[in-house]
């Protein structure tokens, strides 16, 4: 028998279709017979970011040619619907009443054809009583200029509610040597998925509601449709096609979608909306955006003994789930990779008259990891010591049994000091120190800087387990059902390799089934670097009892005992043991339980918990100290993901998740002018990162499996973005450092790095 | 991100186009590559009612030698600019700048005529041709005249192309051994630089131009006297300024401009000093 697929560097078998005739998109659905005739719909958004509507006007726009219908929250009776994050916040999916960003949709175009609704959309006339729009987030905090009335205060969300206690100040630090503190900001970013946002919706002829939609989770999409349609969720089916990157943005549902079924109904058509590269900036959800407050002390000899963190989210302007990131991801991981024996973390997040902040990549997690990483960076420049030194003081020793932090938190196993030690020598840490001691000493205008950071994050810690099915067809190939939703990940391999390594079916001749509720109807979808471990770990158990239900069946074919059923893998058939020239093939086994409802296994399949994968990064850059121009010409990334399925895509959520970490580092941010108008809302204005702008990464192997699912596997998607950020940002921070720079905010851009430069001349 | 409505005419010849302009005055615009000019139509910034499309007169690309100068006609891409024998031989500074234009697919639509009469102040080509002392062609329904980049760019995408006139042609003086300098100072590869310097020099002989350090394209003419002076490089780049009027916006201060053309000024003059 052959070795085991797992852990092959398979090419993904979605590939050849992406990359020739393309993958089918909610806007390419052109050949769907329920969607023949759809009309487009158009959003008219907000140009201003806090202020009351007296009056919107549709009698010009709909007067305009191909436009069908118009709408506002009032014509479609809606109601207010509460935040679940802090209920007394409300709103409707069109805004009535009240702005409270620019881009939030206040009225409705239907017509012909996109381009008609997008000149109708600007025949809008929405009559305003401006108010001071609430941008900056300490400002919001403070205010009595409210953005949600009823909430009586711009803070929406704090960790005291949770019982968790305030944070006591400087007194907290009495008995340390050394304190440093710092006011660091984690800014606001946009994930700019390839695909911006897309839906369609049409009632079928049996009364139900179809919906397209471009998510990471269909299943979780039914319950808000079902409510904004009024009906029970059993009438709606949501399919999900291709979707081209999501990083968290696409988790849920957003007003623009929720409200395609009672537009269609009204106009008795269905619809097709798909937002403009300009739209997507400021409707889909933004990340990050926290300022944080950090105190850290300890010895003189290097020991961190106590470590405080207050961590401000920016809500933006609708308690979505960014708000909750702050008290449920950043707080947790606060401790990082550290035995701090002293912790405290108080989370406040506060509404701005900004885009709604969501999750995005790492959510939550490179929030804390910065935060504590830019402190031990700041700890050991007060101290004079080297910053690897410094952390290997600090580390949590090896642990393979669970291993609670002073936070509360419990990590499954860990062995940081072992990744830290293989990253800096992949890196050439001390051949690179060398030549950085050089460059000081020459005085040359090119500087070196190097970045470490170590990290933990939390992976599967959405979810308890997962669904899957497993269907043998006529022809003995697979389909594999999976409530996991791919939008990039490339689980079409993945699962198939899964799936093939339990029965031997090629993986050619096995393909994924997702995103349709109909079809799968329990599913948690793809985030928070879950697929894997819990759905992947799923279709590996739902394949392995597969082949026990077909050895029953083989042993009734082959009139023998089931005990002495064996699968021959290499062929992917069922012979007595012994006998292997008298065989039954998986089409065989099909066609015979054909009659009885055909060859198939269905489960949920739990796991025992989150996982905590970990790793470091080492970040090289040159700055031009006369323009501040920084350069990241190597990284080195030690990314410890438990047992790896597939290294290939492993290396790719690396590279990817370095990429998007570099970007929020050295030059991505979300910003607004005073007044709250998005000043970043296209790809040339935003610092979209290029691969003009990268290293290649060196990506370093280790693998400390979980003991938490049976496949051994944590997540990977997010890590390259955790570590990555901090180790950049340290890195342009050491380059300068020898002028007296201590800390320079993200993104590092040229300006700010040569301002920092100026300030201690 | 998607224009409003407009009219689409193809011109077939130079002076088709120019009397199809003439008949819609103010409204009608020349699309060339449409690098510049479509996407301010999807952000609705520029809403013309006409376009009259000259893209495909075929004629009006070419990179000639003249004599003391090298013709280049106004429809000729960007990549062409950049690969070509000729300007590598006595303009190199163009088609060095050339490959600087955005990235690989801009630069195999964008033209070197569609960038100068659009008159950006942050584009590559308006300041290196100023550098270089570029005189360009129009053709009007009056016939052609020269004008000289110096007086070209009259404000922010303002020139001095009348509503029914075409730049035609650009005229680059041979750089006769010159030795250069391109620098430009961005964020991304494909970006618009934040501040940009194409500079030349023979003996004490030079030419110095700024991109997006004011609303037009700036000629430092303060650098070129200094070093007509006898003046270091080190001394005449701290006058890079002088003539210009630097805005701050999203990517820079104006301090920081200012700053930054010092040291580009002082680069490009000491790289072609080599």
């Amino acid at each position: 028998m052959g070795g085991s697929i797992l852990g092959n560097r398979v090419l993904r078998k979605e590939d050849p279709k992406f990359l020739t005739t393309g993958g089918v998109y909610v806007d390419d659905m052109l050949d769907e017979p329920l969607l023949r005739g759809a009309v487009h719909v158009t959003y008219v958004r907000s140009s201003v970011a806090h202020g009351l509507i007296n009056s919107i006007d549709v009698s010009d726009a709909l007067s305009m040619p191909g436009v069908i219908a118009a709408f506002t929250g009032e014509d479609l009776g809606l109601e207010q619907i509460p935040s679940p994050y802090n209920p007394m916040a409300t709103r409707t999916l069109l805004a009535t009443g009240k702005v409270r960003y620019v881009g939030e949709p206040v009225a409705v175009i239907v017509s012909e054809t996109r381009e008609q609704g997008e000149d109708a959309a600007e025949a809008v006339i929405v009559d305003y009583d401006v108010l001071d729009a609430l941008v900056d987030l300490e400002e919001a905090m403070a205010s009595t200029n409210l953005i949600y009335d009823a909430c009586g205060s711009n803070v929406v969300f704090d960790s005291m509610v949770l019982g968790l206690p305030d944070n006591t100040g400087d007194a907290y630090f009495a008995d340390c040597e050394v304190v440093v503190k710092g006011r660091y900001i984690n800014q606001r970013v946009a994930p700019c998925p390839l695909e911006v946002r897309g839906a369609a919706a049409a009632w079928g002829t049996d009364g139900r509601l179809v919906e397209w939609l471009s998510t990471q989770h269909a299943q979780g999409a039914v319950a808000p449709i079902a409510a904004a349609n009024g009906i029970d969720p059993s009438q709606v089916h949501v399919k999900t096609p291709d979707v081209g990157g999501g990083f968290g943005a696409k988790i849920g549902a957003y007003p623009e979608e929720l409200l395609l079924g009672v537009i269609a109904k009204r106009v008795g058509k269905p619809v097709r909306w798909r937002e403009t590269r300009s739209e997507s900036m400021v409707g889909l959800g933004h990340g990050r955006a926290q300022l944080q407050y950090v105190t850290i002390g300890g010895t003189r000899q290097g020991k961190v003994t106590h470590y405080q963190l207050w961590a401000i989210q920016d809500s933006g302007a609708w308690v979505d789930m960014g708000t909750i990131l702050a008290p449920f991801m950043t707080r947790p991981m606060s401790s990082g990779v550290y035995a701090i024996p002293n912790i405290e973390c108080r989370t406040t997040s506060v509404v701005t008259n900004t885009t709604p902040t969501v999750a995005y990549r790492g959510a939550g997690r490179p929030e804390a990891t910065a935060a504590i990483e830019r402190a031990m960076d700041m700890f050991a420049a007060e101290l004079g010591m080297d910053a690897a030194e410094v952390r290997r003081m600090n580390l949590i020793p090896k642990f393979l049994e669970p291993h609670t932090t002073v936070v509360g938190q419990t990590y499954d196993v860990g062995d940081y000091e072992t990744s830290l030690d293989k990253a800096l020598e992949a890196a050439d840490y001390k051949g690179w120190r060398a030549k950085q001691q050089a460059a000081r000493a020459s005085g040359a205008a090119v500087q070196i800087g190097i970045g470490i950071s170590v990290y933990v994050e939390i992976t599967g810690g959405v979810g308890n387990g997962e669904s899957a099915k497993v269907e043998i067809q006529d022809n003995g190939h697979a389909l594999v059902y999976t409530g996991t939703s791919p939008h990039g990940q490339g689980h079409a391999t993945s699962w198939a390799m899964l799936t093939s390594e339990q029965t031997g079916i090629p993986v050619e001749d096995i393909e994924l089934v997702w995103g349709d509720t109909d079809l799968v109807p329990i599913g948690t979808g793809t985030m928070g670097s879950r697929s894997l471990q819990q759905g992947g770990n799923a279709v590996f158990a739902v394949s392995g009892e597969l082949v026990n239900k077909a050895k029953a069946v083989a042993a009734r074919l082959l009139e023998a005992s089931e005990a002495d059923i064996v699968l021959d893998k290499d062929t992917a058939a069922f012979h007595v043991a012994g006998t292997p020239a008298v065989s039954k093939t998986w089409a065989d086994l099909a066609l015979a339980e054909k009659q009885a409802g055909g060859l198939a296994h269905s489960d949920v399949i739990g796991v025992a918990g989150a996982t905590f994968p970990f790793g470091a990064h080492v970040a090289i850059v040159e700055v031009d100290t006369e323009t501040g121009k920084v350069r990241h010409i190597a990284h080195t990334a030690c990314d410890d993901a438990g047992k790896v399925l597939n290294p290939m895509l492993l290396e790719g959520q690396i590279h990817g998740g370095v990429a998007q970490g570099a970007a929020q580092a050295l030059m991505e941010e979300v910003r607004y002018d005073l007044d709250g108008n998005p000043i970043t809302s296209n790809l040339a204005d935003y610092a979209f990162i290029s691969a003009a702008e990268l290293p290649s990464v060196t990506v370093v192997h280790m693998e400390t499996p979980t003991p938490v699912n049976l496949i051994g596997a944590k997540g990977i998607g997010e890590s390259g973005t955790i570590g990555a950020t901090p180790a950049l940002q340290s890195a342009v921070i050491d380059a300068v450092a020898h002028f007296g720079v201590r800390h320079i905010d993200m993104p590092t851009t040229a300006e700010k790095v040569w301002a920092a430069i100026q300030s201690t001349r | 991100m998607i224009p409003a409505p407009f009219d689409y005419k193809r011109a077939t010849s130079a002076a088709e186009a120019i009397s199809l302009v003439g008949q819609y005055g103010d409204d009608a615009k020349f699309l060339a590559g449409g690098h510049s000019l479509l996407p301010l139509m999807k952000l609705r910034l520029a809403q013309p009612a006409v376009l009259v499309d000259i893209a495909r007169l075929q004629d009006l690309s070419y990179i000639r030698d003249a004599g003391d100068h090298i013709a280049i006609g106004a429809l000729t891409r960007h990549m062409d600019v950049e690969k070509s024998p000729i300007l590598a031989e006595h303009a190199p500074l163009l088609a060095f700048a050339a490959s600087h234009v955005g990235d690989p697919q801009v630069r195999h639509r964008g033209t070197i005529g569609g960038s100068i009469a659009h008159a950006d102040s942050a584009s590559d080509l308006p300041a290196t041709t100023l550098a270089l002392g570029a005189t360009y062609v129009a053709q009007g329904p009056n016939g052609t005249r020269e004008i000289a980049a110096t007086d070209f760019y009259t404000g922010f995408l303002e020139s001095a192309l009348a509503p029914d006139e075409m730049l035609t042609e650009i005229r680059v003086p041979k750089m006769n051994g010159a030795t250069w300098g391109f620098q430009k100072f961005n964020r991304r590869a494909q970006d618009w630089a934040i501040v940009g310097v194409a500079a030349w020099k023979r003996g004490t002989e030079s030419g110095v131009a700024l991109v997006n350090m004011g609303s037009v394209p700036i000629l430092a003419t303060s650098v070129a006297t200094a070093i007509a002076g006898g003046a270091s490089i080190a001394d005449a780049s701290k006058l890079a300024a002088a003539e210009a009027e630097p805005q701050s916006d999203l990517n820079a201060s104006a301090e920081y401009r200012v700053h930054l053309s010092q040291v580009l000024v002082r680069r490009a003059l000491e790289s072609s000093s080599h």
